[in-house]
This record gives C-alpha cells, sequence and structure tokens, in this order.
C-alpha cells in the first residue's frame, strides 16, 4: 500500500513539473513550431530575443525591484514597531489597535481594488510606483508573526539590556532583531514574492510605461501576442519574467524552506 | 515540555509602588506604544479601514454613467442585485471555486509534506517540484496553462489524443472551465502550503510515534490519532491562507476567459473589477464589495470559533 | 520616544520624496525641455508587429516636427484600452490623444472625457480633410451634429478561404461561397480528416460577427443615438440560428466557442479552410500562410452586409490648447493619405479615404496583392457598428447571451428576447 503511494507522489511530483519544462521547450522551438505536432528539435533563441526586444522589459525589471525593495523596507519598519508594542507593552486600546490589525488578515488589500483605487485618485497618486506600495505598508501578517516570534524571546534579555542603559531603539537593534532574524527572513520572502506576483491591484493603478511591473508588462504582451496566438514568444516572454525568481529559488531552496520551518509558524 | 522552576516573563512588569510615578509611567508606556503603533496604523487606517467605511457608503448610492454625481438609492443597488442573474452565477462560481480548491490543496499539501518529510529518493528534486509553482506569478501560471488547455494543439490535448479522446475546449465550456482553473490553482498553491505542514511535522515529536509502534499502530492509524490532531493549529493556518487565495486571485481570469464563457468563470473580486472599470458603475461595484467583505468576514469568524473548540496544545 | 516621532517624520518625507521621483509627470503646460509632450494610447487588438510600426510612425512624426514629442504607449487590446482610458480619466491623468474603437464614443462623451473636434476644424479649414473619409467610417464619429473622432485602422469582416483546400475538395479555388447556402454546401464539401469547413470566432467581439449575420438577413441593431437596440426580430433569430447551426447541425464549423485568437491560427494551420476575421488581419495572414489564399465579400442572405469596425483617434478634455494643437497636427499626419496607405499595407485595414487608394504606392500594392480591396469594396455594403450607451456592458450583455445560443444552452429566441430586455433596462436611464 505504502509503495503505491509513494508512486503516485512520484508521479504527482513529475506532473508539477510538466508546465513549466514544457514552456521551456514551446520558448527554445522555432515559432511556427509551437502549435505543430511534429516533434523535430530545433534549438532557437530567436523568441527570447524577439520578446525582449518587443516590450521593455528592463524597464519593467527595474520598476519591480523598486516596488518590491520600497514595500519591504516599510513593512520591516512599521512591523517590528508594532510588533513590540503588542508583544511587550500594556496599554490603554490595545485591544482596539488589535482588532484593527485582524480587520486586514480578514479582509485582504486584494479585495478593496475598488475603494483603494478611488483614494489613490483622490490624491493623484494613481500612476505612481508609491501609489502601487502604499496601502501595503502596514503588514497585518508581518505584524502577527513578528509579534509570536518577539514573545517567544525571553524577557530576561531585555531587561538586561535595559539595565546597560539602552533606549528603545537599542533594544531592538541588539536583542530582538538578531533572535528574530529566521522570522524577518520568511517575512521578507514571503513578501518580495508576493508582491513580485502582484497583478490586478498595478494593473489598475499604472497606465504608463514607466511605472508598470513585470506582471503587467506580461499580460499586456500576452495578449497582444494573442491575437496570433504566438506562443513561443509568449512563453518565452513569461519565461523572461519568472526567470530571477525561479532561479533564486532553486539556488537558496533549501534556506527558502528553512526558514519558514524555523520561523516557528504553527 | 519545559520546567516551571524560572517564571518566564513576557510582558513588561508592571512599574512599583508611587502613586503618581506609577501613573506617569504608565501614561508614558500608552504613549510610547501608541506612537510604535502609530505608522502601522494610519497605513491599515487609510488603506483598509478607510476604504471599508467608503465602500459601504457609496454602496447606498447611484454613481455610474447615467448618474454622474452621487444620487441616493437607498438599498436599491443590493434589490438589483437580488435580481441579478449574472451576480448570482458569479456568487455560487465563487463558492464553488473556494470548495474546490481549499480542501484539495490543503490535503495535497499535507500529503506532499508527510512524503517529503521521509527519507526518501531525490527528496530534494521532489520538494522543488512541489514547490516552485508557488514563485511564479499568477498571470504567468495563466500563460502555461492557457497553452496548456488550448484546444487540439494544447498540451493537453496533445496527450488525451494518444489516448484517441477528442478534442475539448476546456476553457472554451461552460461545464469545464471552471474544473480546470480549480487544478491550475491547486497546482499553484498546494507547495506552498506543504511547506507549512512540514513546519508542523518537524514539531511533532518522534517519541510519540514510536510510543505508538510499540502499541502496534498502523499508518492510518498513526495518522489520524497523532499526526492530524497536532497538525490543527497548522491546519487553521493554512485553512485560512487558502480560503483567502480562492478569494482575492483572480489574475487567470482577466488572461484566460475575462469571466466568460457567458459568465462560467467569473469570480466575485473580477466581477467586482468589470463593475468598476469597465461598466464605470461605481455604486455597484461598492455594494459588491460591501458583500465580499461581509463574505471574508463571516468566514473568518465561523472559522475562528469551530477551530478555537479543536485546537489543544499538548 | 522621541526617536519613534523622528522615525515617523523620516518614513513620511521618505515617501514623500520616492512619490515625487516616481510619478515624473510634467509641469502644468505639458512642456518638456521646451517640447510639447503628447501621451498617445493605443491598442492591438489583430496580428503582427504592430508595437514596432507604430513607434516607428511616432519617430518619424517626431523628427518632422521638433517641437513636438509623441510617446505611443501601448496599452494592450481594445478593451485593456478603454479600460486604462476610464482609469487614467477618473485618475485626473488622462492620456492626451488615444486610438479607441469608435464605438466607445457615447461612453467617452458621458465621462465627459473628449472635446468634439469641430474647432479644430474650422480653425484649421480642415473641412476638406475631414470630408475625405469614407462615410461609412464617419457614420461612428458622429452624434448630435458634432464630429468627435477620426477613423484610424477600420475594418470590415471579410472571408478568408484556403484556395488549396478548395482545389483538393474539389471546388473551384476562385468562386467562393456567395450566399448562406454556398456556405454550408462548400463547407461540407471541406469538412473532413479532423478539419473544418468554416471558422466564426464567437468570443471576444461576438457581437461583431452576429451583427454581420444580422446585416446580411435585416436591418442594422440599433438608433442612431444609441438608446434604443433592436435585436428580437425575425430576421435576427434566423441569423442567430444559422450561427449557431454551423457548428451544431450543418457540423462544418467546431462546436461550442471558437476563440478570437485561435482562429486565424487554425486558418495559417490549415485547420479550417475559410474564416471570418477582421480585414486587420491580411497583413499578418499574408506573411504566415504556406498556401495560396483568396479574401471574399461575406456570404449574402437578403443582401451583402458588413459592420465596420476598428478604432479611431480621440483627443481629450482637460489638457492645455497647445496639446490639443498639437495633438491633431499628430492626428492629420497619421491619417493623411501616404500614411493611411501605409498602415493599410503594413496590416490589412482598409484605408480611410478613396485619395489613399490614389496614392501610387497603393495602387502597385493592389496591383500584385487584389486580396487588399475586397474590404474597401464591401464598404458600399458596410454599416456603422452596434454602439450605445453603456457600450462596454452592452457588448458584455450581448456576447455573453449569444455565447450560451452558439454553445447551445439556450435557443436564439431565447436569447435574442433576453438581450433585448436586459439592453432595455440598461437603456432606460439614458433616453431623455
Amino acid at each position: 500500500m505504502q509503495r503505491v503511494l509513494h508512486f503516485c507522489m512520484y508521479l504527482v511530483a513529475i506532473i508539477w513539473g510538466i508546465p513549466l519544462i514544457w514552456a521551456i521547450y514551446t520558448a527554445i522551438r522555432p515559432a511556427d513550431q509551437a502549435t505543430s505536432l511534429k516533434t523535430d528539435f530545433h534549438f532557437t533563441l530567436n523568441n527570447f530575443i524577439e520578446a525582449w526586444q518587443t516590450a521593455p522589459f528592463g524597464q519593467y525589471y527595474i520598476n519591480t525591484i523598486l516596488i518590491v525593495c520600497g514595500i519591504l523596507i516599510v513593512q520591516l519598519i512599521t512591523m517590528t514597531l508594532a510588533a513590540y508594542a503588542f508583544a511587550r507593552l500594556r496599554f490603554i486600546g490595545g485591544t482596539i489597535a488589535f482588532l484593527i490589525v485582524l480587520i486586514q488578515i480578514m479582509v485582504p488589500v486584494e479585495t478593496l481594488i475598488f475603494p483603494n483605487y478611488m483614494i489613490l485618485s483622490q490624491f493623484s497618486l494613481v500612476d505612481t510606483k508609491i501609489g502601487i506600495m502604499l496601502p501595503y505598508f502596514a503588514s497585518a501578517f508581518g505584524i502577527f508573526l513578528l509579534r509570536q516570534a518577539f514573545k517567544s524571546i525571553p524577557y530576561e534579555l531585555e531587561e538586561a539590556a535595559r539595565i546597560d542603559g539602552c533606549n528603545l531603539f537599542q533594544i531592538l537593534r541588539h536583542v530582538y532583531l538578531p533572535l528574530a532574524k529566521p522570522t524577518y527572513i520568511a517575512f521578507g520572502l514571503v513578501s518580495v514574492s508576493t508582491h513580485w506576483n502582484d497583478f490586478l491591484w498595478p494593473l489598475i493603478v499604472t497606465s504608463s510605461v514607466e511605472n508598470r511591473p513585470l506582471t503587467v508588462g506580461l499580460s499586456i504582451f500576452a495578449k497582444s501576442s494573442e491575437t496570433g496566438a504566438q506562443w513561443a514568444e509568449v512563453t518565452a516572454a513569461t519565461l523572461i519574467v519568472i526567470f530571477p525568481l525561479l532561479l533564486a529559488f532553486f539556488i537558496f531552496q533549501r534556506q527558502f524552506v528553512d526558514s519558514f520551518l524555523k520561523s516557528g509558524i504553527k | 515540555m519545559k520546567s516551571n522552576i524560572s517564571i518566564q516573563r513576557t510582558t513588561a512588569p508592571i512599574p512599583s509602588p508611587k502613586l503618581k510615578t506609577q501613573r506617569y509611567k504608565r501614561a508614558k508606556v500608552n504613549v510610547q506604544a501608541w506612537l510604535l503603533l502609530l505608522p502601522s496604523l494610519i497605513f491599515l487606517g487609510i488603506f483598509t479601514i478607510y476604504p471599508i467605511i467608503k465602500t459601504i457608503y457609496l454602496s447606498f448610492f447611484h454613481l455610474n454613467l447615467a448618474h454622474h454625481t452621487p444620487e441616493f438609492a437607498g438599498f436599491s443597488n443590493y434589490s438589483e442585485l437580488f435580481s441579478n442573474k449574472v451576480f448570482h452565477k458569479v456568487l455560487l462560481n465563487t463558492f464553488l471555486f473556494a470548495i474546490g480548491t481549499v480542501p484539495t490543496s490543503m490535503a495535497l499539501g499535507l500529503g506532499m509534506a508527510i512524503f517529503v518529510n521521509k527519507a526518501i529518493k531525490a527528496k530534494g528534486w521532489v520538494r522543488t517540484l512541489f514547490f516552485y509553482p508557488v514563485v511564479i506569478p499568477m498571470i504567468a501560471v495563466a500563460n502555461f496553462w492557457l497553452f496548456i488547455y488550448t484546444p487540439n494543439y494544447g498540451l493537453l490535448d496533445k496527450f488525451l489524443h494518444l489516448f484517441g479522446a477528442g478534442a475539448h475546449n476546456w476553457l472554451g465550456d461552460p461545464g469545464k472551465v471552471l474544473p480546470a482553473m480549480m487544478f491550475m490553482m491547486m497546482w499553484k498553491q498546494a507547495g506552498f502550503l506543504m511547506v507549512f505542514y512540514l513546519a508542523g511535522l518537524q514539531n511533532i515529536s518522534t517519541e510519540l510515534y514510536e510510543a505508538a509502534d510499540i502499541d502496534g499502530a498502523n499508518a492510518w492509524h498513526k495518522f489520524r490519532k497523532i499526526t492530524f490532531p497536532l497538525l490543527m493549529p497548522t491546519t487553521l493556518f493554512v485553512f485560512i491562507i487558502s480560503l483567502t487565495n480562492s478569494f482575492k486571485i483572480v489574475d487567470h481570469i482577466v488572461i484566460m476567459t475575462q469571466g466568460g464563457p457567458d459568465n462560467a468563470s467569473n469570480l466575485l473580486l473580477y466581477y467586482i473589477y468589470e463593475t468598476a472599470f469597465q461598466f464605470l458603475d461605481k455604486g455597484m461595484a461598492a455594494t459588491l464589495t460591501v458583500i465580499l467583505i461581509v463574505i471574508l468576514f463571516v468566514l473568518s469568524v465561523i472559522n475562528f470559533i469551530s477551530t478555537d473548540r479543536r485546537i489543544h496544545y499538548s | 520616544m522621541k526617536k519613534a516621532i523622528r522615525l515617523t517624520v523620516i518614513l513620511l518625507m521618505l515617501i514623500w520624496v520616492i512619490s515625487g521621483c516616481s510619478s515624473g509627470k510634467t509641469d502644468g503646460d505639458g512642456k518638456k525641455d521646451g517640447k510639447i509632450e503628447l501621451t498617445f494610447y493605443y491598442p492591438v487588438d489583430v496580428g503582427g508587429p504592430l508595437t514596432k510600426i507604430i513607434e516607428g510612425y511616432a519617430a518619424e512624426f517626431n523628427k518632422e516636427n521638433p517641437d513636438i514629442v509623441v510617446k505611443p504607449v501601448f496599452t494592450g487590446s481594445y478593451e485593456d484600452t478603454m479600460t486604462k482610458t476610464q482609469s487614467a480619466v477618473q485618475g485626473k491623468n488622462p492620456p492626451d490623444v488615444a486610438v479607441l474603437l469608435s464605438t466607445n464614443l457615447y461612453d467617452l462623451i458621458d465621462m465627459d472625457a473628449i472635446i468634439p473636434l469641430d474647432d479644430l476644424i474650422k480653425e484649421h479649414n480642415d473641412q476638406k480633410f475631414v470630408d475625405g473619409f469614407y462615410p461609412a467610417f464617419m457614420a461612428n464619429a458622429k452624434t448630435g451634429g458634432k464630429i468627435w473622432s477620426i477613423p484610424f485602422q477600420r475594418s470590415t469582416i471579410v472571408l478568408y478561404y484556403n484556395k488549396d483546400a478548395f482545389k483538393s475538395a474539389g471546388l473551384d479555388p476562385n468562386k467562393p461561397p456567395k450566399t448562406w447556402d454556398e456556405l454550408v454546401s462548400y463547407g461540407k464539401k471541406l469538412t473532413k480528416d479532423g478539419k473544418y469547413g468554416v471558422e466564426i470566432p464567437s468570443t471576444d467581439f461576438t457581437y461583431w460577427m452576429f451583427q454581420a449575420l444580422a446585416l446580411q438577413n435585416g436591418k442594422n441593431l440599433m438608433s442612431e443615438d444609441g438608446t434604443e437596440v433592436y435585436f428580437n426580430t425575425p430576421s435576427n433569430v434566423e441569423a442567430l440560428q444559422f450561427f449557431a447551426d454551423l457548428g451544431s447541425k450543418y457540423k462544418v464549423s467546431p462546436e461550442g466557442i471558437n476563440n478570437w485568437a485561435t482562429v486565424p491560427s487554425d486558418f495559417l494551420a490549415g485547420k479550417t479552410a475559410m474564416m471570418y476575421h477582421s480585414t486587420g488581419n491580411l497583413t499578418n495572414v499574408k506573411n504566415k500562410a504556406n498556401f495560396d489564399f483568396g479574401v471574399a465579400f461575406l456570404p449574402q442572405k437578403q443582401q451583402y452586409g458588413s459592420p465596420t469596425g476598428g478604432g479611431d483617434f480621440y483627443i481629450f478634455k482637460g489638457i492645455s490648447k497647445e496639446k490639443q494643437e498639437a495633438a491633431w497636427k499628430f492626428i492629420k499626419w497619421m491619417t493623411s493619405p501616404e500614411r493611411t496607405a501605409q498602415w493599410s499595407i503594413d496590416t490589412g485595414y482598409v484605408a480611410t479615404s478613396p485619395a489613399a487608394y490614389e496614392t501610387d504606392k497603393m495602387k502597385q500594392y493592389i496591383a500584385e496583392f487584389p486580396q487588399a480591396a475586397v474590404a474597401r469594396d464591401q464598404l458600399q455594403y458596410a454599416h456603422a457598428e452596434l454602439m450605445t450607451h453603456q457600450n462596454g456592458q452592452i457588448y458584455k450583455l450581448v456576447n455573453d447571451t449569444l455565447q450560451s445560443a452558439i454553445a447551445g444552452k439556450t435557443s436564439p429566441e431565447e436569447a435574442l428576447k433576453t438581450i433585448q430586455e436586459k439592453a432595455e433596462e440598461i437603456l432606460a436611464p439614458f433616453k431623455k
């Protein structure tokens, strides 16, 4: 029985790999072969060159990197401060504050694209990178995660630091940040990949190439090519877009998964 | 179980006796706490709380191409939706999609985690294959699967041709499109859920399994009595994630079917997108958003209550 | 504590700075380095490397007009472009000039997004220029006695047919089907070995394809002012029945829904011998086909007929007078006979003025490739495309309901009745 199950799981793993392998296979063959039933194989990088030249993927890369880094940096700051407050301090209105954070867990930002768009247009922040970033600057998920991590750090360490005359920021820097590092890494990975892959929100916020991230650029490219159903170019473009994340993942795979395990998410 | 000799502190101790200094210090702590929370609360306030309130307010008005300024409409937006067949379909699809992707992705994620947790051959490869869809943007996933699902020369049909099965219009057939998308969603997120389960599994001490072995329990028993109950907190977490994913991810619809054929693949968030940004009916879009918010809220509450009872910590 | 305040202040300043850097907007009168900058949104909805061509045109215009810089922004399909435009207008950041469906007219007016062009025409004495366009194309550009757009990439639906396939089926490759009945009988001969006789796309622009069939059997689907529709007529029921029967009854088409994008691929791959599609695909088909193919009028029932299609230039409200002038210059340049002839050759869209067909390069092109003249010749039977208020919603309603009839889920009568009722509901607030 166990053998059968094992076999099934191996099969599942292979099935899981097929879409990517098929995409790579399509992208490295000449374009007109994509839909044919022939199996002869001619290697070509033309599709990638075509795709790269047709749409400004370089600019899209820069935009995406700026957006993702901007979001992460601010998130780290806001969530560290908030997590400390929730983890260590007793204060009035704590429950209310906590409820507000809870609301974002229940009603994720992505479902509020319509009202958030209206807010952006009120402040004339439509079609800006900062407009894309703003709703994500506070992360309820991060606050929760970090609060848990902070709580598991023995209070004695903070006490000792206080006796040494450290103020709050020094305490955070020397005590909490190092000890919660796995959590920060896990969160960072989640945040980067979530916002790298964000699509619907930047789609409605941006119109110009200077602010368009990779996902939106890819969709526009795919839509236009699909009018001729130019699959080879579309898969090539798709691979161009996902390549860095895949590469980072394959290289740092163990750390990726390990950091999740260590962060103590239960 | 840690020993109870040292009492672990988890919050700052309440300052000592003198009343005036006590109150002063308390006040200082309060101010400090709120200042620390301020950055987060500002953004949460502007981009989560305020939008929710504003949307609820707007849902009671007509604001669209025929009404350039908001015109009070009472509950008429809601009653319009009540008789709107497209809305019924969208709501049904959304629930079906959730039901179709959440338990399946969770079960598969759990299965993957158990499998990968053992000492099996090519463990690293298997784990990679399970997990890599997670790092790919949904829009890229949609491109891949759009090609795979293409009738006749898509990979799936080519494969089925080998068995003589006919051409299928996976995305053009109202009966097939939703399951096709569900499978794609499962492909994308099972690996992510697997990682959380892996973390949970590693927290279960092997002694428990050894004890069960001594008692002569078989694999299924072990799973039912040890693994599954101890994974409850993880299951709760994973459930929330996959449930919210099923409501908030509609990227693939934009690329693959635009909600068609005839709204067979239209989900609530996509319908909101259409209504707000293509039909320019802001009043109705607000109404739909309110409904989405209510659904998510209710589901969360039910979730917390029911699993709260079932979690037991060792 | 003080540090907390300091940190918050730094944070806010950071955000302020970043937002300043990344918006990159030009100053009030839209000038950058003394040049007038025009943001130009444009769609591509047919095959071919059209983004490159448009960018090439813009570069040429910029060279000839050193005081103007046109920035083309590719914004996806027609639908995407309209959505983007709507968002931009709502975000108070409209483009300066854009190519959008000629039928987006009422919605753009309802959004108060565009300006009528009559003043510019009068100022620059361009009445003759405007009169030079084919009347069939100007039909969707006028309302309320004003002109709102200038035709750019216009089309009619044509019948593409594979001459080689005709030959091997024993049909005369120079005699394409002229009537609905011939379409079916030819189709039956051509449907064999897993190949089909004809494919009519039924996604994206389902209403457009249906409109052709409706026009071939009766009258047009809407009123002149876009507040009424006429779907629920016996001749339309017959037309929709025919559309559905091609796949279900006559089996000359694949059953169910045919995708707008896959139909041309199927044609090029030889999987279908005939297809109904926009003439805008012509050059793409010409470049990719490895067989002999022909182009013909759509088969008639009572008469020949096709809706026009495609996009026009619009100028947006809220931009400076200087920009409006620059935009008008750009539009005239892009739609001059030479340019529109070139664009027609590059794509297959119909050149929008008779003058374009008189140019040398066009005459030469048609001599070598007579298929290019078919869409133009069909213009005499062409009518205005379906255009109403709340256009996007109506299109979706029509597309969805027609699709369910073509897929066999509802009867044509049911479907058209539903469309008529729902459309009347949607259009009611606009009837004043």
